[in-house]
């Protein structure tokens, strides 16, 4: 056994090192042209070369700009990605989790149609029902409102999926089985007993349900008509769209700085979460 | 840096299209039910004048830098009238979301910023009030007799021309000195200085095009061309008229000669290519000057305007952008939209939107020796406002815009835009595109000939 899995010095390949190097630069080059480029003003973005400095370094008057432009309307899109973050995709992840340990841990009749149904959405992009989706909202009089975005981010057919999954190994049947004999009961052992076993498999589901939900364009591009309802994406688009036309005014300068603004949460929940990640993907993978 | 922009945009431009076909299919119906949702429709020149007077609240979707000014100016000479101003997007997002909101049934504004190229598209389904029953036709004598026809469609008035944007030609005069070229007074001369320019230096080019569906059908109107033709119910699309072949015929010169830059528009790449000399010349509209000024200060004192390149050598130009205000169907006071529409583009409203760079459609600040006579510092000093202004009384007359024009220009890359990137006969791809735009037509209940 540990001879099989211990990692023994494996062959080293130029050929897989090389290519490796290529898949490096190839994301490394975008996020270090966003660096370089939000230590320029707009005149130096569009007069110096993309990959190094310009001719002042604006890094810290950029990054004021962009949240004071239009009276600090950044930092209302900010609040409402963090709000619709929060509340989308911890919601989604509660659900999913509760739902998942369900459909894994307790037999009823329909947990094969329920299964089926389930895969069937997995292979739906939401992109595709965003519209009928507005069309619903729009009937209900909840477009235009932090509910158009929430609702819809609180399902999540892979996180359910991934939870099932999950759960179906990573919670023994005896276990709660031994729970029930003393006497607990089955809401008390879904919160004290399943909750602690699923934990990676919770992380990982909210990882993902936190990136979707974060870079959610489609959706609220075409639920919200109110600036001030806009998540980061959509205000980013729209200041990036206004350097179009008659009475263009680009300010790409912001644009980028914002979008660096943008990502550093989404990098530092990867951070502080990826030792959960990593145990959460690799699940049910040996046996 | 450059694909980066341009994956936002395919981005914004497929959700767009698939917003656009979503739509269109949720309501195949047909558009009947639009006007069903208006509140009173009835009204007259006193009732404007009674419902500012009684006050109230609107709402207003805008784009132009100087909206949240105007909005401002307004509220303070009219305080019992409160106007929500909104931003909700440039172009197509906010035409994405306008069009949503009306066939809803809610959510549209009283007031919305509309470019004269969608103005049929929502103005024939009945969207917007009729401001003739208003009696706006009074204020014709006040605008240019071309933007006054882009606000009509059939005979119904649907707003009150904003702005106006007669083509001239700007061209970095610095390039075309290093080189000897002379200002092209034809297109014949333009093709000949496009093939010395690239000739002289490979990496600078006469202007750019990559496909854009608005210049194309303002250089058919310019070649006078009138390629489409439309009552409301009725649509006929011929792009391969006189006028088009024309242009084609010109056009396809410096396109298959690889003699003009596939840079898009709009772009940072552009705007920097437009202050380095890459990109020698721009054909568009007036407002072109406000841009440049406020975001290629690279091009300054470099850049000069001259009148638009004709055929025969005969004064000739077409419109290029601009938009207009109108009142929507939804609106529950369209009284009081109406007034807010005739103060921003007919009374005081005029003043802050030229002090942000606009250009006029309204004839007496044309006319403005203050306006025609300044000298302008980015220029060089030249009077460019005496070559833009006669430019808007040169416009070729007859031109309409489609239905669907909206439609047409999202799948513009998807037909005449191949030409472009294989640099093969224009008049190919402009084929393909009426195809398209005849079959989509004629599955939305027009009669469409072509």
């Amino acid at each position: 056994m540990s001879a099989l899995t211990s990692p023994l010095r494996p062959k080293r390949s130029k050929l897989l090192t090389g290519v490796m190097v290529l898949y490096l630069l190839y994301t490394i080059v975008p996020l270090a042209w966003l660096l370089l480029s939000t230590t320029k003003t707009q005149d130096d973005l569009l007069s110096t070369p993309g990959l190094w400095f310009g001719k002042s370094f604006a890094f810290f008057s950029n990054i004021k700009d962009t949240l004071t432009y239009n009276d600090g309307i950044f930092l209302r899109w900010l609040g409402n990605t963090v709000l619709y973050v929060v509340v989308g995709a911890g919601g989604a992840t509660l659900l999913a989790t509760a739902a998942g340990y369900g459909l894994a841990k307790y037999k009823f009749a329909g947990r094969r149609a329920v299964f089926a149904v389930l895969l069937g959405a997995v292979a739906v992009p939401g992109t595709a029902l965003a519209v009928p989706t507005f069309l619903m909202f729009s009937n209900l009089g909840l477009t235009n409102t932090v509910w158009a975005i929430i609702i819809p981010s609180l399902v999540s057919p892979f996180g359910l999926y991934l939870m099932w999954v999950y759960a179906t190994d990573a919670v023994p049947g005896e276990l709660l089985e031994a729970a029930r004999i003393d006497g607990a009961g089955e809401v008390r052992v879904f919160f004290t007993v399943a909750l602690r076993l699923l934990a990676p498999g919770i992380v990982t589901t909210l990882l993902f349900a936190m990136v979707s939900t974060w870079n959610n364009y489609f959706l609220p591009l075409i639920m919200l008509s109110k600036p001030n309802l806009y998540p980061l994406t959509v205000g980013l688009t729209q200041w990036s769209n206004q350097a179009t036309g008659v009475g263009a005014r680009p300010i790409y300068n912001l644009v980028v700085t914002g979008s660096l603004l943008t990502i550093v949460p989404l990098v530092v929940a990867f951070l502080l979460l990826q030792r959960f990640w990593q145990s959460g993907l690799s699940a049910g993978s040996v046996k | 840096m450059k694909s980066q922009w341009r994956r936002v945009r395919q981005l914004v431009v497929a959700g767009t299209a698939l917003t656009a076909l979503a739509v269109v299919a949720a309501c195949g119906g047909g558009s009947s039910n639009d006007s069903a949702s208006g509140g009173t429709t009835t009204g007259s020149a006193d009732a404007v004048d009674a419902a500012l007077k009684a006050g109230g609240e609107i709402t207003y979707w805008s784009w132009t830098p100087s909206a949240q000014a105007q909005v401002t100016a307004f509220m303070k000479q009219y305080p019992n009238v409160k106007v929500n101003y909104v931003n909700a997007g440039t172009g197509n997002d906010h035409y994405t979301k306008l069009q949503n909101a009306i066939k809803a049934g809610s959510g549209a504004p009283d007031v919305a910023q509309i470019e004269y190229q969608a103005l049929p598209q929502f103005a024939l389904p009945g969207s917007l009030v009729d401001l003739n029953q208003f009696g706006f036709s009074q204020y014709e004598s006040a605008y240019t007799a071309s933007t006054w026809g882009a606000v009509h469609a059939g005979s119904g008035l649907f707003g009150l021309p904003q702005d106006s944007g007669p083509m001239a030609l700007f061209y970095n005069k610095e390039v075309f000195d290093k080189y000897g070229i002379a200002v092209p007074k034809t297109w014949d001369e333009y093709v000949a200085a496009a093939k010395k320019l690239h000739a002289a230096n490979p990496k600078s080019y006469i202007t750019n095009d990559s496909g854009d569906a608005g210049f194309t059908t303002s250089m058919i109107w310019q070649a006078g061309g009138q390629p489409f033709k439309t009552d409301g119910k009725n649509v006929t699309i011929n792009l391969q008229d006189d006028g088009s072949k024309k242009w084609t015929g010109m056009w396809n010169q410096l396109v298959q000669g690889g003699l003009v830059s596939n840079i898009p528009g709009w772009t940072d790449e552009w705007f920097k290519a437009l202050g380095d000399g890459t990109i020698a010349t721009l054909p568009t509209g007036a407002w072109m000057p406000g841009v440049m000024e406020s975001s290629v200060k690279a091009g300054a004192g470099k850049w000069a305007v001259a009148p638009m390149p004709t055929y025969d050598g005969q004064p000739a130009t077409a419109e290029n952008g601009g938009s207009t205000e109108s009142v929507i169907k939804q609106s529950k006071n369209p009284a009081l939209a109406a007034a807010f529409v005739r103060w921003l583009n007919h009374d005081e409203g005029v003043k802050p939107f030229l002090a942000s760079g606009g250009f006029p459609a309204t004839t007496a600040d044309l006319k403005d020796p203050a306006f025609v006579d300044k000298a302008s510092a980015y220029f060089g000093g030249q009077k460019i406002n005496q070559v833009l202004t006669s430019a808007a009384g040169q416009v070729v007359k007859g031109w309409s815009y489609l239905p669907y024009e909206l439609y047409a220009n999202s799948i513009y890359g998807d037909t005449v835009g191949k030409a472009y990137q294989s640099k093969s006969d224009l008049n190919a791809g402009l084929t393909a595109w009426q195809e398209a735009l005849v079959k989509y037509g004629n599955e939305q209940g027009f009669q469409v000939n072509g």
